[in-house]
């Protein structure tokens, strides 16, 4: 860990650097302004009748370490346990491992209504992927009924907001962070193959997929894969489609996944790149220059804490990845954070959304402390321009225009509640076509029975 | 007739003792497997949250498996790795019981041995699939390791083939299972008078024929136990085939084995095709338990 | 005469070949039954970044690191380990003690039932497990026992296949006539059991216990539907929520750290109970 804490360290004073322009009396006002919402807090929970209980379900402790360091007033009690003013916080706390997070949470839903006030769940988390189950339900509370308005998230990416808005386009969830994504490629492969690192030069030849694919083709005559694997490529595709995946109870595949598949195919056959699962150590083996990738998608996070960068010899580790915005923008990760209907504790869950997910100063605070893309725009536009934010992974380069830049015009209107199962089944069905063991129609078969397996009441 | 009383008065003991193992039976098995069996005829799922029946639906879940034709390929692609797993397992199991069992041999360290045979068996599966993993990926230390011995030039990719798959998951559990098998025939071993050893050494039998003629027959309850656990086991097959395929069965759904299948309908919580399923799957072993019970007879034969 | 000569001779020569073949063989599967904690020591000694460039087959030295993060971190883990020893002891021990039990029942008593309660036994030992899971968690819902150790332990007391082998050694290794002259000695019929048979079966005793004690310390899927507070929960649904950790604290270090750490008590366990085993099985082969 302490290599970990260095590179977090760094990156805290990265942080801190880039915020420098507000110098140190924002960070005063900041903190009294914290003592401020404690004792409003604390004045709000006493009169109030509500409940003494708060139910949080999740799956890791990732948003549990978020509300004790950012949000005022909560002590913690135990691993489990904490209180904020006389109302105690219960963690739920189930790992996602074989769906035990899902089977769970669905358990408690079902018996929400006939649950005992301190029983009820107040508060539970989601990914982007399942979101829309849920979300499409009356277990969730719309985010106006708790008295949240508009204005209050104007500064939220709109893509946060797509995931988690049902089919009646009510807003049903809430998050802290933004995850807009970008392509890292390595800058000596660049400048050895291309003369040039510089990002708007390498952006020219990745501008599209066509483009993509021709250049998949000069880096296989150089020795290297353009990607590592074809599934790299998968979350580009799927986050830009333009119809859903199922449409009137028939699973309906996307045009441009048809692409995804067709551009794949031609990139796995001509041995541009390989079909390892994501986290694979074949898949990560182009983190260090032996492994001769050129380029990964990805998120800050991925750059920042999974490419090994506290790791002697990586190439993050040197500096030696640069970020470019590639063919199309994406995000990967998230987390939401939901209201469950029927909570005793409205006023509480309406505070805790609003000081992690639409307060300014506590956002620069989770930027901060961890190092996390926060769900506001102008905060994160104003980092972009900042020129002393400087990312070692990078070389220097400010990466956040360019993830900015992605996720501003991204659509995500075309979500439906069966893509976890579909992307999931999709990806791999497709994967036995493009080793050549399944055609195409073979494939495609096993992709339809798959999904049905999965979602009964869908045909195709 | 005072004898007679005596033995019922014993005899309401096996009541007792029985007792316990039904009361928790009933209650933590039976009702589940009643619901189960009862869920086979109506169409039951749900959809997200949204529940979709129950609406009775008679037969027509079982037709759905067997007309979709499925159910066969799982089942065939069970048995096969089955038998590639067991039929090592218990020729290893018998050779190494034999070797432990046999006095002219005077096998040092092997207590040793004995002891260490049974350790994967403690690694977690998901643990142990993680490892496998590593090892076999195209970029790993096996595929380094044949590319520099010159067997081949370039990385085998033992997880897109169907036959490299369908080994891997045999060998992982033919490791993990040896050992737990051995104990097993040991343990039976034990109950073996050594008079007769030492009679058939007296004799000038060769320890070959000691283990068929001696040690094999004698062994039979242990063996009726041993194959039949490991074909229940067999057709249980999940964790291994789930982990080390993330849960898809590939390539193609070659490795997909019955209980994969199973899960997949428990995923979307179906309880009508699970159900369905459960049953085929509790026929099938019925079927081939009681075949293998024929095959090896009835042991009535004391030891 | 002559024949048998030839025979011995064969014989005396096949020995030293055939032990070779054994210590061979036996050295080989040894190597192969060890590699794996090799591995998984080697492991738990890398960090994160390490692991993410590859396999080697040589120690680093990151142990103490990862096992002080995995410390620092919120999991219980010494809870983790004391309550999945109380689960797989409690298992364990109701478990073999009434398979034992009842195989006795069915061994020694003549009663109406017995001849169907013998095959209707072996029938529901080939239900799959994962066919009653869900109506078992709806069950244990209904009775209010989540969080609780109660469904994790007191099923075990209906264990078809543990009761299974129990009737098989018993067949081999109780004779009746035992049972018999206890009775004669005034002994109680549940003195009897608890006095005579049980020590009788004590190798087959320590076989099962060993099974059932593993299977349940390594069980993931029954306590992960049952068990929610962390206090309360057993190792391998710790390690899977140190799996999903999310991307900050994402470290496989102290995944391998964590797993290295929940087999060392399976490990004791195991090297105890097999004494007993390893024993009887010498002793019958050293009294040649």
């Amino acid at each position: 860990m302490k290599k970990k804490i260095v590179s977090a360290l760094l990156c805290l004073s990265m942080a801190a650097t880039m915020l420098a322009g507000c110098g140190s009396d924002g960070k005063e006002t900041n903190t009294e302004k914290k003592d401020n919402t404690q004792q409003e807090a604390g004045a709000d929970n006493a009169e109030s009748d509500e409940g003494k209980v708060l139910n949080i379900y999740v799956w890791n402790e990732e948003f549990k370490s978020r509300v004790a360091a950012h949000y005022p007033g909560y002590e913690e009690v135990d691993a489990t346990t904490g209180k904020i003013g006389d109302v105690t916080v219960k963690w739920n706390i189930t790992p996602t491992d074989d769906n035990a997070y899902q089977n769970n949470l669905d358990a408690a839903l079902l018996e929400q209504a006939d649950a005992a006030d301190d029983d009820k769940i107040d508060i539970f988390l989601l990914e982007a992927d399942y979101a829309l189950k849920y979300v499409n339900t009356d277990y969730t509370m719309p985010i106006k009924e708790l008295g949240i308005t508009e204005e209050d998230l104007a500064n939220q990416y709109p893509y946060t907001k797509d995931i988690v808005t049902d089919s009646e386009g009510e807003l049903k969830g809430l998050s802290w962070q933004a995850c807009p994504g970008a392509l890292f490629y390595n800058r000596e492969a660049a400048m050895e193959i291309f003369g040039t690192y510089e990002p708007e030069e390498i952006q020219k030849y990745v501008k599209d997929w066509d483009t993509f694919t021709e250049t998949a083709k000069t880096l296989k005559d150089n020795g290297y894969s353009i990607v590592s694997s074809a599934n790299d490529t998968y979350r580009v595709y799927s986050n830009n489609v333009t119809s859903k995946w199922v449409e009137d109870g028939k699973i309906n595949i996307d045009d441009n996944l048809m692409k995804w598949v067709e551009d794949s195919k031609k990139l796995v056959e001509a041995g541009y790149v390989g079909t390892h699962d994501m986290w694979s150590d074949d898949w990560s083996k182009g983190f260090y220059p032996d492994g001769k990738v050129f380029a990964y998608f990805g998120p800050a996070w991925l750059i920042n804490f999974c490419m090994a960068a506290d790791t002697e010899g990586s190439i993050a580790n040197a500096g030696g990845w640069a970020a470019t915005e590639g063919p199309q923008g994406f995000y990967w990760g998230g987390t939401w954070i939901a209201a469950a209907t029927g909570t005793d504790n409205p006023t509480l869950v309406k505070d805790i959304m609003l000081t992690l997910t639409a307060d300014e100063d506590t956002m620069i605070d989770i930027v901060k402390d961890d190092d996390d893309f926060v769900n506001n725009k102008p905060a994160m536009e104003a980092m972009a321009e900042d020129e002393s934010y400087q990312s070692g992974v990078l070389g220097g380069q400010n990466p956040l225009g360019i993830f900015c830049k992605g996720v501003d015009d991204l659509d995500l209107s075309n979500l439906s509640p069966y893509d976890a199962g579909c992307n999931e089944e999709f990806q791999g069905a497709m994967a036995n076509y493009f080793k050549g063991n399944a055609t195409l129609d073979e494939a495609l078969d096993q992709f339809y029975k798959a999904v049905v397996e999965k979602y009964p009441e869908l045909t195709y | 007739m005072k004898k007679k009383g005596k033995v019922v008065r014993y005899n309401k003991w096996g009541y007792i003792f029985l007792l316990p193992f039904m009361v928790v039976f009933v209650v933590f098995q039976l009702i589940p497997l009643f619901t189960t069996i009862y869920n086979s005829f109506f169409e039951n799922y749900r959809s997200g949250l949204m529940q979709v029946g129950p609406n009775f639906v008679g037969l027509d879940n079982y037709k759905r498996l067997f007309v979709e034709g499925d159910v066969w390929i799982y089942a065939k692609n069970t048995l096969i790795m089955w038998i590639m797993c067991f039929v090592p397992q218990i020729l290893l199991s018998l050779l190494l019981g034999a070797w432990f069992s046999d006095v002219s041999l005077k096998l040092r360290g092997s207590r040793f041995f004995k002891t260490v045979i049974y350790l994967p068996n403690l690694i977690m599966a998901s643990a142990f699939a993680m490892l496998f993993f590593t090892l076999f990926s195209d970029g790993g230390p096996v595929n380094s390791l044949l590319m520099q011995l010159g067997i081949i030039h370039t990385p085998y990719q033992f997880l897109s083939h169907v036959g490299s798959t369908r080994g891997l998951i045999a060998l992982m559990n033919c490791l993990m299972w040896f050992g737990n098998t051995t104990i097993l025939l040991m343990a039976g071993m034990m109950g073996i008078d050594t008079s007769l050893f030492e009679a058939a050494e007296v004799d000038g039998a060769t320890s070959t024929q000691v283990f068929f003629r001696i040690t094999l027959p004698l062994l039979r309850p242990i063996l009726v136990y041993v194959m039949i656990t490991s074909l229940i086991g067999g057709l249980q097959l999940f964790d291994v085939p789930q982990i080390l395929t993330n849960g898809t069965g590939d390539p193609v759904r070659s490795s997909m084995t019955l209980i994969m299948f199973l899960n997949k309908h428990l995923y979307s919580k179906n309880y009508g095709m699970s159900g369905a399923l459960s049953v085929i799957l509790f026929i099938i072993t019925g079927i081939l338990s009681l075949i293998v019970f024929k095959v090896t007879g009835n042991d009535k034969r004391k030891g | 005469m002559a024949k048998n000569e030839k025979q011995n001779v064969k014989q005396g020569m096949g020995v030293h070949a055939r032990r070779a073949i054994a210590y061979v063989t036996l050295i080989i599967i040894s190597f192969f039954c060890l590699f794996w904690f090799y591995i998984l020591i080697i492991n738990a000694t890398r960090s994160n970044g390490e692991m993410s460039s590859g396999f080697t087959a040589i120690p680093s030295t990151h142990l103490l690191e990862n096992w002080k993060n995995l410390l620092a971190g919120t999991l219980p883990v010494w809870s983790g380990m004391l309550n999945s020893l109380i689960v797989a002891v409690g298992t364990a021990v109701l478990c073999v003690y009434f398979s034992t039990m009842t195989a006795y029942a069915i061994h020694a008593y003549d009663f109406k039932i017995k001849k169907y309660v013998y095959p209707f036994i072996l029938m529901i030992m080939m239900i799959p497990t994962q066919v009653t899971a869900l109506g078992f968690v709806q069950l244990i819902g209904n009775l209010g026992l989540e969080d609780s150790f109660i469904p994790l332990i007191v099923p075990a007391i209906a264990s078809p296949v543990t009761f299974f082998y129990m009737k098989q050694s018993m067949e081999s290794s109780l004779p009746l006539s035992l049972i018999e002259a206890a009775r004669i000695d005034g002994s109680g019929e549940f003195r009897t059991f608890n006095h005579i048979v049980l020590p009788l079966m004590k190798p087959a005793i320590a076989v099962q216990a060993i099974f059932s004690f593993v299977s349940s310390w390594n069980n993931y899927f029954t306590p992960a539907l049952i068990l929610h507070d962390n206090k309360k929960k057993t190792l391998p649904i710790l390690i899977a929520q140190l799996r999903s950790a999310d991307w900050l604290k994402f470290d496989m270090g102290q995944v391998y750290v964590m797993i290295a750490f929940s087999i060392f008590p399976v490990i004791i366990v195991y090297l105890i109970l097999s004494k007993h085993i390893v024993q009887g099985v010498a002793l019958g082969s050293v009294k040649e």
